[in-house]
């Protein structure tokens, strides 16, 4: 594993914000010129021939609906301050991705800051043409474009969708139909409750 | 076939976004027909819809369309504690749905730092394993229905039946067994499960044995898979195809053997079968042998079974403490994973699930490129998808 | 022929009425004889195959009465046509089919003269008239006007028209070992004969034409459509092919086409090579030979049923570019050296 770090460091040079290992994987962020680069430095150089996934993220804090104290359990209590992750972010949208080799067993993980103003970085395709579908699905889901795809369309929504989904200021579809009946503790039998009580 | 290293469709994507809306009108000339494959179709293992331009019978571009069992799995995450989470992802890949478990537990067992106890990972592997012969099996069967003989996929489903019958009686569900908890299991095998469990595989593998005689050496079946709907190790690599279909092309990876250790794989002996062609009769092939492989190995794991609790002591309400972790396993459709960020409460921040057919579909624009249209569907069964798997 | 029947009583039926008879009869066969082949070996030999049961509750015993039940169903649906559909062409494909069948029934002989008409180009007139099927086909999957159907069609006669050639060249054979084409006459051929001078069981062609036997089972399956020849229906992709838009009484007659060519088929078939209504030992002429005829002839005609559709749940399907070179390279050759060799027999022995 250390010589993955040193191999890392030396192929990307100053494009490396923050490199660290993390429980058997190796997190490593690297600037946009440097995302820009590193799929066909990861192909050839570093050997890493299988695409795992790319995927995006949302660093701002889960809006929370319920007040303290309320006893809504419609959803864990999730910390109200900006906090990031391993090797960090320097925006609210990160875009990371996962490679492999398959002849020396290591894996890596690259993540990259995305600005909130100029949501784009730079496409994979060209090395990876798995990447088209992964792009295609971060793009519907958070809003990033991808310089250099092909052709971006939806994947999963339907073509009409507007909204990016796994935002964390767009709210959970269902919850919105239907609100979270709360904690319920024991169901009530056909005939029972207050109701049933009264017209005895 | 193409062997074009950055190979990508050409169709207008104005021709897809209105086929919806498209008569199916007979066209007198020969020009290019485009033929919508699905959503309802008998030969796309559910609702995907594969669109596909021909001429004559020869298809020139495909161009698979997905999502029409999209459920959010990934926001649904984030609004549901651990042990909540574990009822959810049961239900990606619903044919081997023990496996997917797996890795989410292991996950967070890994940031919580606790260790399941011994017996409880063996209960695990144990699992792990018979759901992927109960997929393997089904597979073996209905890959010929594909192909047009209708006989094997009986004996595939029922063959399965006692495997479902074996996980149901350990854990109370034949599909969706929501057996896992954080830090082990929910519950001792019941008394009598081992010796049951190898009668079941005495059955399983003789149904190997009749699918090797059956199907393997049929000419027919040779004649329809041999050649057809080849994936070159680099492209299939490229594109994140995984699993048996990537071993099947030569690439000799097997996160069991190869990965982080999880589970008992480390205790016990098994071979990694690849084949060099990477065809569809060879993906059936190496799914045939993983099959009796996960039969040996689980009569070692019986044999090695300790004795012991199934589950560590872990806090009541379980608060997974902050920290990223990306775990992956060798899940019967292939490489599944999840990259789960925690901030210190009772359900993660982010989850990213990697399944193993969205990977493996992603390929068959590339694929299907100049194959006929029986062969489309040829290719398409040995790929062996599900779509909850492709969807979330 | 009912003259025949009664002349000993002496009752003179005239020929408009003894036509009628007769066509009533052949239209009460195939049905019948659809239904038996259907629910027999579609139904409890095919389950069986696949360890399953098959129907068991209809009618009581066996579930008999399944495939009974499942017409009267059809007979009751809706009349659907797609909107593009050509109306006309749509609703007369499936009767061309059908009457292609019944047709062929009119050669077959069933008794010593149980037979609607005995031509004497028997054969070459049931195997012609048998492939009027294909412009039922042609016409189904055309105006149903969906490329699903029309897929299936054209496929439908591609396969049918290359399967003619080695069905009809594997008869050849018979018919010159029997210098007869006339059906009648090939089952006499084949009680009066000899294996080497040893006449106790006559002379069944399928010893002497084993290969014809094989090209002609080969070639009828895939007349059929039937597994492993199944491309124009395949089902896992084409769901039916020509048929998919076919619903009720209209797939009624399809189905009945299918299975009552199926029966046709192997009625043939068992005249042609298994030695049709006779058995060794009996006499042709006996009265009694037009009872005991029949069973004789529906006898045969189950053992070959039994025989197509075991190949026909067996096997996966040939892709259309393999159906096609097994025709024109394999089968077709083979049909003309079986022809070549009869005949190096025939006149040197």
């Amino acid at each position: 594993m250390p010589n993955l770090i040193e191999d890392v460091k030396k192929a990307f040079g100053n494009d490396v914000i923050e490199i660290e290992e993390n429980y058997d994987d190796v997190v490593v962020r690297l600037t946009k010129a440097g995302y820009e680069k590193a799929p066909a430095i990861l192909k050839e150089q570093l050997g890493f021939d299988f695409l795992s996934f790319i995927a995006g993220v949302d660093w701002m804090p889960m809006p929370v609906e319920a007040e303290e104290g309320s006893g809504d359990t419609s959803q864990p209590a999730q910390p109200q301050e900006m906090t990031f992750g391993v090797t960090g972010s320097a925006s609210r949208f990160q875009v990371f991705s996962h490679v492999q080799s398959t002849s020396q067993h290591v894996g890596l993980t690259i993540k990259v800051d995305v600005d909130e103003n100029d949501m784009a970085v730079s496409s994979w395709t060209k090395d990876y043409p798995g990447a088209d579908w992964h792009e295609r699905e971060c793009w519907e889901m958070y809003g990033i474009d991808f310089i250099g795809h092909p052709e971006i369309r939806h994947l999963y929504l339907p073509g009409e969708f507007e909204g990016h989904p796994l935002r964390k200021d767009f709210p959970l579809l269902a919850r919105v139909v239907k609100p979270w009946p709360g904690l319920v503790d024991v169901e009530l039998m056909p005939g029972e409750g207050p109701q049933a009580e009264e017209s005895e | 076939m193409t062997t074009d290293s950055t190979p990508m469709i050409d169709i207008d994507p104005r021709d897809m976004h209105h086929l919806a809306q498209a008569q199916m009108n007979v066209e007198l000339d020969t020009g290019d027909m485009i033929l919508n494959m699905g959503p309802q179709h008998p030969a796309t293992h559910g609702t995907l819809r594969l669109v596909v331009r021909l001429d004559g019978e020869r298809v020139l571009a495909a161009d698979p369309i997905i999502g029409y069992m999209h459920r959010g799995y990934e926001k649904l995450t984030e609004y549901r504690t651990y042990p909540q989470i574990t009822t959810l992802i049961n239900r990606i890949d619903w044919l081997s749905s023990f496996a997917n478990e797996v890795p989410f537990i292991h996950g967070a067992e890994k940031l919580m730092d606790i260790e399941a106890p011994d017996r409880a990972q063996y209960i695990r592997t144990i699992l792990t394993e018979l759901s992927r012969i109960a997929t393997f099996i089904l597979f073996l069967g209905e890959m010929p229905l594909q192909v047009g003989a209708i006989t094997p996929a009986f004996y595939g489903f029922r063959d399965r039946e006692h495997v479902l019958n074996l996980i149901e009686s350990a854990t109370g569900g034949r599909f969706h067994p929501n057996f896992n908890r954080i830090g082990g299991l929910k519950d001792d095998l019941p008394w009598g499960w081992t010796g049951e469990c190898r009668r079941v595989l005495d059955i399983c593998a003789k149904s190997c044995d009749d699918f090797e005689r059956l199907i393997v050496g049929n000419e027919i079946f040779q004649a329809r898979t041999r050649g057809v709907g080849i994936i070159t190790p680099e492209a299939g690599l490229a594109y994140g195809v995984s699993g048996s279909n990537i071993r099947a092309s030569g690439v000799d990876w097997d996160l069991r053997r190869d990965g982080p250790d999880y589970l008992s794989y480390k205790d016990i002996d098994f071979k990694v079968w690849t084949h060099p062609d990477g065809d569809s009769f060879s993906r059936y092939w190496v799914r045939l042998q993983e099959t009796r492989e996960s039969i040996k190995m689980v009569r070692q794991l019986l044999d090695k079974l300790p004795s012991g609790p199934v589950m560590a002591k872990v806090p009541r309400i379980i608060k997974v403490p902050e920290g990223e972790i990306w775990v992956e396993t060798e899940n019967p459709l292939g490489q599944m994973g999840y990259y789960i960020y925690s901030k210190g409460s009772t359900g993660p921040f982010r989850t990213k699930i990697r399944s193993a057919s969205f990977s493996n579909v992603s390929i068959c624009p590339w694929l299907l490129q100049g194959i006929y249209v029986p062969d489309v569907v040829t290719v398409l069964a040995s790929l062996y998808f599900i779509l909850g798997d492709i969807d979330r | 022929m009912m003259n025949l029947l009664f002349a000993s009583n002496g009752i003179d039926i005239g020929w408009g009425t003894t036509t009628a008879i007769k066509t009533a009869v052949v239209l009460g066969t195939i049905p019948a004889g659809a239904l038996i082949l259907g629910y027999v070996f579609l139904l409890k030999m095919m389950s069986h195959m696949q360890s399953r049961l098959g129907p068991m509750d209809p009618g009581g015993f066996h579930g008999w009465f399944q495939l009974v039940g499942d017409g009267m169903k059809f007979l009751q649906k809706e009349d659907i046509m797609p909107e593009d559909a050509d109306k006309r062409v749509f609703a007369m494909a499936p009767i061309v089919v059908l009457i292609s069948t019944f047709l062929v029934y009119v050669v077959i002989p069933v008794g010593p003269s149980l037979y609607v008409r005995d031509l004497n180009v028997g054969v070459f007139y049931a195997l012609a008239v048998s492939s009027l099927s294909v412009i039922g086909v042609l016409m189904a999957g055309w105006a149903s006007s969906s490329k699903f159907a029309l897929l299936g069609a054209l496929r439908a006669a591609a396969q049918l028209i290359a399967y003619e050639l080695p069905l009809l060249l594997a008869v050849v054979g018979v018919v010159m070992q029997a210098r007869t084409a006339s059906l009648q006459g090939i089952v006499e051929a084949q009680h009066e004969g000899a294996i080497f001078g040893w006449d106790s069981i006559g002379l069944p062609f399928i010893f002497t034409q084993f290969i014809g036997f094989g090209l002609f089972m080969i070639a009828a399956q895939a007349e059929l459509t039937q597994p492993p020849f199944d491309m124009p229906v395949a089902e896992s992709e084409l769901v039916s092919g020509y048929m998919v838009e076919y619903t009720g009484f209209r797939f009624l007659f399809f189905f009945m086409g299918e299975f009552g060519t199926a029966f046709a088929f192997s009625a043939i078939a068992a005249t042609l090579f298994l030695g049709g209504w006779t058995l060794p030992g009996l006499d042709m002429d006996a009265e009694y030979m037009k009872i005991v005829g029949p069973i004789v002839l529906f006898t045969k005609i189950m053992l070959i049923a039994f025989l197509m559709f075991w190949a026909r749940f067996t096997y996966p399907r040939f892709r259309e570019d393999q159906l096609q070179k097994l025709a024109w390279k394999y089968l077709i050759p083979l049909s003309v050296i079986n022809i070549l060799v009869t005949a190096a027999f025939i006149v040197w022995i």
